[in-house]
């Protein structure tokens, strides 16, 4: 009885199916990769395939998280790719150009202006949707478009190439035989819980997204709730452009971080926040970036052929949609689901489902 | 007059959500050619009933009966290929689409698979003026008022049987019409009860929502009375007078509201709260002054689209001024946000409870927080404590059901809803609360405790600009009245036995200045 309720209470849970999604995936690589969940210690550094995706998807976490505060907003950001590139460039550019590469003051000002030049992006989408009322997706898609341009423009249409041991520590190195970019992202995450959660600015931002009109006339300050969305985007993505151009030590204006908006997005939805804005899950967009680069890795291990690996991924992801869709689980499983009694509290209501009901205590 | 047939007959109907019962064992007939009231306070299960007969909800229980032959009703669809039509409270129709094209949504007539315009508009404006309207088929719903959408709709599930395929037996056979009249005005409802009548007499059934006890007695036949989810009676109209019928639904004798209706005449002389003068905006609102004492209760009475809204939005910053002033508590203030009329201490719950009051995805707790915690600011959040301590406060005072902070808003009754945002507002201590027909669309019980609020919230030091369409209410609770006509405050005095609602009526038809 209990563990029925138990099991109940489990697959009621709103990261019950991301988790079931990444476990399986995980699990589907263990023919394929003998030992997939080893992990080593070489040299003083863990290696491992879970040490690798988690490497390899950090910036895919920290673009998504950004993300799902814009799209809490009821918004969408569609230039972090381009961001990822801009901030790639220009700390690239910065430390080419110092006399020793290793230097850690060159390094830190290459970070600071990257970063800085992100928070420009964010601040200018920011400006775009909330004082000047232009669609998220329309505003945002200038600077997707501008940006590559602005990151050609300041690699002059080179791939920069970095030579510098300081540089390529956060995005490719290791702290306390742990990949660095894992620290990076937990004090991302940590401060991005805490800064939601710990403050009243998820509620403001859930409530900016969920009902705008409604949320200025309880007085929120949405054009300044909409900005900060957008400006931490950009800084999450300028921080996913430092990891990516450092872990191959160039910054290619052209590919880094290509389409990364679009997996980005994906995370977020897989993870259980709703495109249409309001409530938003930090959490579950983490175990949606996993997914999606366990995914990647699964695509390669198992020998996917390269041409259809894009076919292969679409087919996973509808999958693992459909699956946490209750109006798709309730069709195939219906009636066995229906005899067990009605469902009590459903996360993530379908959209068909009553906007009302009265109920008599 | 010997009863015909039922056209339909439902018995012994359960439905339950969540393992609480929102009908047990209900029974509802209704006889062709007949305007049938549905009653009952918010929760009854009228909605409910409604939704399980249109095949929003499936049954739990119970049959369903319609022309005599059983009938298992499981989606909207089928519901109206029998003949159900429905008209929602809320007005669902595509803004941006025209008249026509939403009157005949989904029956467009068409040739080669290709819309025929000039037909549709043909046939559209034939139904309109069929039903006695005077409206341009072609232009967009969304540039009529509200209250010609609500007819556009009626029009629409009516018309689904007269136009377009025009198969027989497509015909209504039971219209619903869910609180058609809370958004409109006086001569609105009269030209939808002569619809109703004439479809009355084509044979049509009608059931009717409506919390206007006037309106059930001037045009309904027979009554159904709910409560709590259970049948309480059926009776015919005339043979059930008005207190019985209230009694009926709410269970208690009405000296609760007997006793608001003394409340008035009593100004008090106050320090004034807040002061307009000259204050307007283009096509709102022609300037205007105004003043609010602490403890005064300022009734705003006049017609739907008179201006009483966009007066009390441009007090609130929701809209900004063209021209004038406005003082709080002697200080001129600049209102281009709500958030500087929030800041001096105003609150204003909007008419519009879904698209300007609530958020619907969020819980009862966090949408009543949600003012505080914007006064508040983000870096400043509410403790937890205390939050939940004021929420239960207020979810208790108030009365809201179901009792539980961690309810998503939106699965509440209107009712309820309502009480929601009043608690947001509350929570903030206001000096100056607005409201904007608080009592619209919910039932006499809570309309009752809504009033009996403002009544001791203006003995607590509060002004209240109180904002509603039915005249009775704002007679009873005002100390003074203003009356709008024509988006211009035309009158403005001290309520007393003097004032009735003639002399108000009288004012608001023929222009007579005070």
């Amino acid at each position: 009885m209990s563990l029925t309720s138990l099991w109940r209470a489990a697959t009621q849970h709103r990261l019950f199916w991301p988790v079931t999604a990444l476990v399986a995936l995980l699990v589907i690589n263990v023919p394929f990769t003998p030992g997939f969940f080893e992990i080593h210690l070489k040299n003083g550094h863990l290696y491992g395939s879970l040490v690798s995706i988690v490497l390899f998807g950090s910036p895919l976490i920290l673009v998504a998280i950004g993300m799902t505060l814009v799209i809490a907003t009821g918004g969408i950001d569609l230039s972090v790719g381009a961001v990822v590139a801009i901030s790639g460039a220009l700390a690239c550019l910065v430390v080419s150009k110092q006399g020793n590469e290793d230097a850690v003051g060159g390094v830190l000002l290459a970070f600071a202006l990257a970063l800085a030049a992100a928070l420009v992006c964010g601040v200018w989408n920011g400006l775009l949707v909330a004082r000047l009322g232009i669609q998220p997706i329309i505003a945002t898609l200038i600077l997707m478009v501008a940006g590559r341009g602005i990151a050609q423009l300041i690699t002059s249409g080179q791939i920069i190439t970095v030579n510098s041991g300081a540089y390529s520590l956060i995005g490719g190195g290791y702290w306390l035989a742990l990949p660095f970019s894992l620290f990076v992202v937990a004090l991302v995450v940590v401060l991005s819980m805490a800064l939601t959660r710990r403050t009243a600015l998820g509620l403001l931002v859930e409530a900016v997204g969920g009902n705008a009109e409604a949320s200025r006339l309880v007085g929120i300050r949405s054009r300044r709730i909409k900005i900060m969305a957008y400006v931490f985007c950009g800084l999450c993505a300028g921080i996913a452009g430092l990891m990516i151009s450092s872990n191959v030590s160039a910054a290619d204006g052209n590919n880094a971080g290509l389409w990364i908006e679009l997996d980005a997005i994906l995370a977020v939805v897989i993870g259980g926040t709703s495109l249409t804005g309001g409530r938003f899950h930090l959490g579950g967009t983490i175990i949606g970036a996993l997914i999606i680069q366990t995914l990647t890795t699964t695509i390669y291990t198992i020998g996917v052929p390269t041409q259809t690996n894009l076919v292969f991924k679409a087919v996973v992801v509808i999958v693992v949609c459909l699956m946490q869709s209750p109006a798709f689980r309730a069709k195939v499983f219906g009636a066995r689901a229906q005899r067990r009694g009605p469902a009590r509290k459903t996360p993530g209501v379908p959209a068909d489902a009553p906007q009302q009901m009265e109920v008599s205590p | 007059m010997a009863e015909p047939r039922p056209v339909l007959e439902m018995t012994g109907i359960v439905k339950e959500f969540a393992g609480i019962r929102a009908l047990s064992d209900v029974d509802f007939r209704l006889f062709p050619g007949e305007i049938h009231a549905l009653l009952g306070e918010n929760g009854a299960g009228k909605s409910t009933l409604i939704k399980v007969l249109t095949g929003v909800h499936p049954l739990d229980g119970g049959t369903v009966v319609l022309d005599g032959r059983p009938v298992r009703i499981t989606s909207p669809l089928q519901a109206q290929q029998a003949g159900i039509r429905t008209v929602y409270q809320e007005v669902n129709l595509c803004q941006n689409l025209s008249v026509a094209e939403n009157i005949l949504i989904g029956r467009e007539p068409v040739r080669a698979g290709r819309i025929r315009w000039k037909e549709l508009r043909r046939q559209a404006a034939q139904l309109v003026t069929r039903f006695g309207l005077d409206l341009d088929v072609s232009a967009p719903v969304g540039s009529y008022p509200l209250a010609v959408q609500q007819l556009v709709a009626i029009i629409r599930a009516v018309g689904s049987g007269v136009a377009g395929d025009g198969g027989a037996g497509s015909g209504t056979r039971v219209l619903i019409l869910d609180e058609p009249t809370s958004s409109l005005d006086r001569d609105e409802v009269e030209e939808l009860f002569a619809l109703m009548r004439r479809l009355r007499e084509e044979g049509v059934a009608i059931v009717f929502v409506s919390h206007f006890l006037d309106q059930i007695y001037e045009v309904c036949d027979r009554m159904t009375v709910l409560r709590n989810g259970a049948l309480v009676g059926e009776h015919l109209v005339a043979d059930l007078g008005r207190v019985n019928l209230v009694k009926l639904m709410i269970g208690k004798d009405l000296d609760e509201l007997e006793e608001l209706s003394e409340h008035h005449g009593q100004s008090q002389a106050g320090e004034t709260v807040v002061k307009a003068e000259g204050l307007s905006r283009a096509g709102a609102i022609a300037p205007f002054d105004l003043e609010v004492r602490t403890g005064e209760v300022l009734g705003l009475a006049g017609l739907l689209g008179s201006g009483r809204t966009e007066l009390a939005r441009l007090l609130f910053g929701a809209d900004t001024s063209d021209s004038g002033r406005v003082y709080f508590e002697g200080q001129q203030a600049a209102l281009r946000e709500p958030n500087d009329a929030i800041g001096r201490g105003v609150a204003f719950l909007s008419e519009n409870r879904r698209t300007e009051g609530l958020v619907p995805d969020l819980t009862v707790r966090e949408n009543i927080i949600l003012a505080l915690q914007a006064a508040r600011g983000w870096t400043r959040p509410v403790p937890a404590s205390q939050r939940d301590e004021l929420v239960a406060k207020y979810i208790a005072a108030l009365d809201i059901r179901p009792a539980d902070p961690e309810a998503k808003t939106g699965s509440l009754s209107g009712g309820n809803q309502q009480k929601v945002l009043l608690a947001r507002w509350l929570l903030t201590r206001p000096k100056l609360l607005i409201l904007d027909e608080p009592t619209r669309g919910i039932d006499v019980g809570a309309k009752a405790e809504i009033q009996k609020l403002v009544v001791s919230l203006s003995e607590e030091g509060v002004a209240v600009v109180y904002i509603s369409a039915e005249l009775e209410e704002v007679l009873r609770l005002s100390h003074t009245m203003g009356v709008l006509r024509d988006r211009r405050l035309v009158a403005r005095m001290a309520n007393g036995p003097d004032v009735t609602a003639g002399r108000v009526l009288e004012i608001i038809a023929s222009g007579e200045h005070q």
